[in-house]
């Protein structure tokens, strides 16, 4: 008998069995591995077409003009009301004296943004004194010449089929190799609202206002959810009501999206008249979003908590709060805010509910609280997505990349404390 | 010897959660006074019946051993005696349990009041992921035990004392629980339930995961412990009821089959059931 | 045994044991009847090779002995099993004292030099075959888990005890009638001294085994017959 079922596992044969069964997982592994392939595929793809299209997205264009504040074009008694349109010509004639005509003073002005004649006004409102003077100074170029300058226009294209005209590019030229223009990091970028104007619109109001939106999304959600996924887990005797509020649960975290600003538009705005294109009402309907993850996820966090540490504070007389408060909570708040974290984040990318609750605006100034009128970064991306400028192109992916940036970061956090603080049994 | 009616094996398959088990006049005479008494306990989880009318008295300042096959419900009815069962869902429970002749059931007692005076120490070692000294002090400190800082020092180095423990971590009392061996984790939870002086001490196999040098100090520890506590032990080593108590009661399929003097039992079992059990010819 | 063991060596092991008891339990037997007979009937061959097998019974004790060592060790038997191997290695004790009595008991009839003049010998032979019949008795109670027969058997103990009384009496009524018996009479009682001695190792055996089946001892002392027989029983015998 003995001498049989050795055989059955040596010889030629159970070598052949062998080989084959080696052959089939290493089939196998090789698919799983060819399926890791295609998808870091197409997240490089993504990634990198974002990038590619969007790191320019934080730089802007600037030129150097050397003002007069002549007391013909200001008063030093009042300083905001000057003609600085004029003076920013004068500036620019200084360097293209043959431009005296009126169409050409015209394209003259269309050198320069608005912003750069904001920043003209504001030097001399901030320092009157300068009336009077010659000053030299770096102002935002137009975004057509912004984009001339990254390289966004075709200079074989025909004059008629270009953006620039042929008159402009030559100016441009001149200026550039007087190295009067150069391009700097845009920081005005991050803290501006939205404009019209490409080269000046900023993601600064849309950042404000997710932040406003998910501060009440979070002192929302995480409590209501932890509260009630607690009472759920911990204190609710298991009766048929109890089960038909944990399925509803469930399947509240699968409703769209669209639903829940829905929901908001007719509860918040409609029922309770909170102000339109509020973060406030934003982040009420984000609430209602986020909760049943987070009550999903900290239900899960306290079914993580071994039932053992819920004994033991039982069998030397805890109460059941008690038990609650002093043991299962503490050891399931890492993965517990793990969930709110990971929440929030959803909630940040989150752009359809916005939609439906009117936080769609074109909004300039920057919100200073809840209550003021707001975007969000995600329907920022969305407005700028459709907006039909050239220089949005590269704003938009720029926005997608701060985004992504703070979802990455938030997604590190929630893992850094995973990490750091679950503790293990 | 405690002798009950003959068990036949169709009875046993048939209906054994409507036969009574020991009666009462049939139990022990007991040494000493009873601390713990149950009459005509019966358990069911939803639908199953777990306990099927358990008879027994378990006397004060000894140690009483529970013994029987895996789901015979010793362990159901050792969470019966500190009302841990009540935070199982579906659990209906009859019968009486008394505590010093007080029905534990009863409205006016709190489970939490009754679990400080019958303290329970647990299969599988579980401190508290906290430090050595926060395990002991947690007990009098929810029960408000120790009113100033020196009192509780006190009280947490009297119960590692006597829990052999206090030698092996008297300088590390700041390091968490968790990192101590299996065998200290299980005196360090012993020394928990002792923090908050309880009457009684139940214990469900508080050696099955511990070497056996950690299980014979736990022995020891329940030896000395005998003297200031009645101790209540659910065990599957049937050496170690031997061993460490001095009454055993045999348990099978929720009925209690045999009660008596520890050596009895093990020596000279009254009934066939136990004798196949503790001789290993079970099944 | 109404079941077997979940473990099946361990049944085997304890079938071990048994299989030595009950070897051991008839080579007594053979070796009491063949002393016994050797000494009557003057056949001194008879009695060397009692002598010399006396050392198979010896080796059978120590078999017994290692094998509930190890039960003891690695199988912490409980209950009848404990009972069993308790009484195993005690009755192995009591076997190979019955051995050695045998043994002596054929020493002495080297000893004796002319068989002719040995007094009692019809009352030692009767002394003689009632014991080996407890031994007999109490070595199938052993093998059958027999309560009842070892009880019988440690109800005889009384009745052996009467035997040597009066064997003893006689011995000394003819040694007092007949000083050139003293010398055969004083070897002579020597042996009913052994013979019943072995008895008394039969009721121990027969105590063992009652305990072994039942749980426990049998209840009262066991029956004794008059504590000490004295030289005045032995005149009273002479008068009689």
């Amino acid at each position: 008998m003995a001498d049989t079922t050795f055989a059955i596992h040596s010889g030629p044969a159970a070598q052949a069995r062998l080989r084959k069964r080696y052959a089939r997982e290493r089939r196998f592994k090789l698919m799983c591995l060819a399926a890791l392939g295609v998808a870091a595929i197409f997240l490089v793809v993504l990634i990198g077409s974002i990038v590619s299209r969007g790191w320019s997205g934080f730089l802007v264009t600037q030129m150097e003009l050397t003002v007069t504040y002549s007391p013909e074009m200001v008063d030093a008694s009042n300083p905001a009301d000057g003609n600085f349109r004029m003076i920013v010509v004068e500036a620019l004639q200084k360097e293209f004296p043959e431009a005296t005509d009126h169409s050409s003073m015209r394209a003259l002005l269309g050198l320069v943004s608005n912003g750069g004649f904001l920043a003209v006004r504001n030097a001399v409102v901030d320092d009157p004194s300068l009336v009077g003077q010659t000053v030299t100074m770096w102002v935002s170029a137009a975004s057509d010449i912004d984009m001339l300058n990254k390289g966004y226009v075709d200079r074989t294209a025909p004059e008629e089929l270009r953006r620039v005209d042929d008159q402009t590019m030559a100016w441009v030229d001149k200026l550039e190799a007087d190295g009067r223009i150069r391009t700097g990091f845009n920081w005005d970028f991050f803290t501006t609202g939205d404009s019209r104007e490409p080269e000046l619109a900023g993601i600064g109001g849309a950042i404000l206002g997710s932040f406003w939106m998910l501060l009440v999304t979070f002192l929302v959600s995480f409590p209501t959810g932890v509260a009630a996924a607690v009472y759920l887990e911990e204190f609710a005797p298991k009766r048929r009501w109890v089960d038909i509020i944990e399925v509803n649960i469930n399947n509240l975290a699968a409703v769209p999206s669209i639903v829940f600003g829905l929901l908001g538009l007719a509860v918040f705005l409609n029922l309770m008249h909170l102000p339109r294109s509020a973060p406030l009402v934003g982040g009420l309907t984000l609430a209602l979003m986020t909760l049943p993850t987070i009550i999903i996820t900290t239900r899960a966090a306290l079914k993580g908590v071994p039932p053992s540490i819920r004994e033991a504070a039982l069998g030397i007389g805890a109460s059941p709060v008690q038990v609650v408060s002093h043991h299962v909570l503490p050891l399931a708040l890492p993965r517990l805010l793990t969930g709110a974290i990971i929440g929030m984040a959803q909630a940040l990318g989150e752009t359809a509910p916005l939609l439906m609750i009117g936080m769609v605006a074109f909004i300039v100034d920057l919100p200073s609280g809840p209550l003021d009128a707001a975007t969000a970064l995600p329907v920022q991306i969305f407005l700028w997505a459709d907006s039909p400028e050239r220089g949005f192109v590269e704003k938009t992916s720029a926005a997608i990349m701060v985004l992504l940036g703070f979802l990455v970061v938030m997604n590190g956090i929630a893992v850094f404390l995973r990490q750091r603080f679950e503790v293990r049994w | 010897m405690v002798a009950v009616t003959e068990i036949t094996a169709s009875e046993r398959d048939a209906s054994h959660a409507d036969a009574v088990t020991i009666p009462v006049d049939r139990l022990p005479e007991l040494g000493g006074p009873v601390k713990m008494q149950t009459r005509d306990l019966k358990l069911w989880y939803s639908d199953k019946q777990a306990l099927a009318g358990i008879n027994l008295d378990v006397p004060e300042r000894q140690v009483t051993a529970f013994i029987g096959p895996s789901g015979c419900g010793k362990t159901t009815f050792l969470k019966c005696l500190n009302r841990m069962n009540d935070t199982i869902e579906g659990v209906r429970i009859e019968g009486d349990v008394t505590l010093d002749g007080t029905d534990v059931y009863d409205r006016s007692v709190d489970p939490v009041q009754l679990r400080a005076r019958v303290g329970m120490v647990f299969q599988k070692p579980n401190p508290f992921p906290k430090s050595i000294y926060d395990n002991v002090a947690y007990g009098p400190r929810i029960h408000g035990l120790a009113t100033n800082r020196g009192d509780l020092d006190a009280i947490v180095e009297s119960s590692l004392q006597r829990a052999g423990l206090w030698n092996e971590v008297k300088d590390r009392l700041g390091e968490m629980a968790t990192g101590m061996s299996g065998g200290q984790q299980q005196r360090l939870c012993i020394a928990r339930t002792i923090a908050v002086s309880p009457e009684v001490i139940l214990m469900d196999e508080p050696c099955s995961a511990l070497d056996p040098i950690s299980t014979a100090r736990v022995e020891e520890l329940i030896d000395e412990l005998r003297d200031n506590y009645t101790i209540v032990i659910v065990t599957h080593n049937l050496q170690q009821a031997a061993r460490v108590s001095q009454l055993t009661a045999f348990f099978h399929l929720g009925r209690l089959i045999e009660v008596n003097d520890t050596a009895e039992v093990f020596q000279n079992p009254g009934e066939s059931m136990t004798r196949d059990y503790i001789t290993g010819r079970f099944g | 045994m109404p079941t077997q063991h979940t473990v099946r060596s361990y049944d085997s092991e304890l079938e071990k044991v048994d299989h030595h008891i009950i070897a051991m339990g008839g080579l007594v037997e053979d070796q009491l009847r063949n002393a016994i007979k050797a000494l009557v009937e003057g056949d001194n061959d008879l009695a060397r090779h009692v002598i010399e097998h006396d050392q198979d019974i010896d080796d059978h004790e120590r078999e017994v002995d290692d094998l509930v060592t190890r039960i003891i060790a690695l199988r912490q038997p409980l209950a009848e099993d404990l009972r069993r191997v308790k009484t195993a290695l005690k009755v192995a004790a009591n076997l190979e004292r019955m051995g050695d009595l045998a043994s002596n008991i054929s020493k002495r009839s080297l000893v004796i030099e002319d068989v002719a003049q040995v007094p009692q010998r019809e009352a030692l032979r009767r002394l003689g075959n009632a014991v080996h019949g407890m031994t007999v008795d109490v070595v199938d109670a052993f093998r059958d888990g027999n309560a009842d027969l070892a009880r019988r058997v440690w109800n005889q103990d009384e009745q052996i005890d009467e035997m040597y009384n009066s064997v003893f009496l006689a011995i000394l009524a003819d040694m007092i009638s007949d000083p050139k018996l003293i010398a055969p009479g004083t070897h002579i009682h020597f042996v009913a001294k052994n013979i019943e001695r072995i008895g008394d190792h039969a009721t121990n055996i027969a105590e063992m085994v009652s305990y072994m089946i039942q749980g426990q001892m049998p209840g009262e002392d066991r029956p004794k017959a008059s504590s000490v027989v004295t030289a005045e029983d032995g005149e009273a015998a002479e008068q009689a």
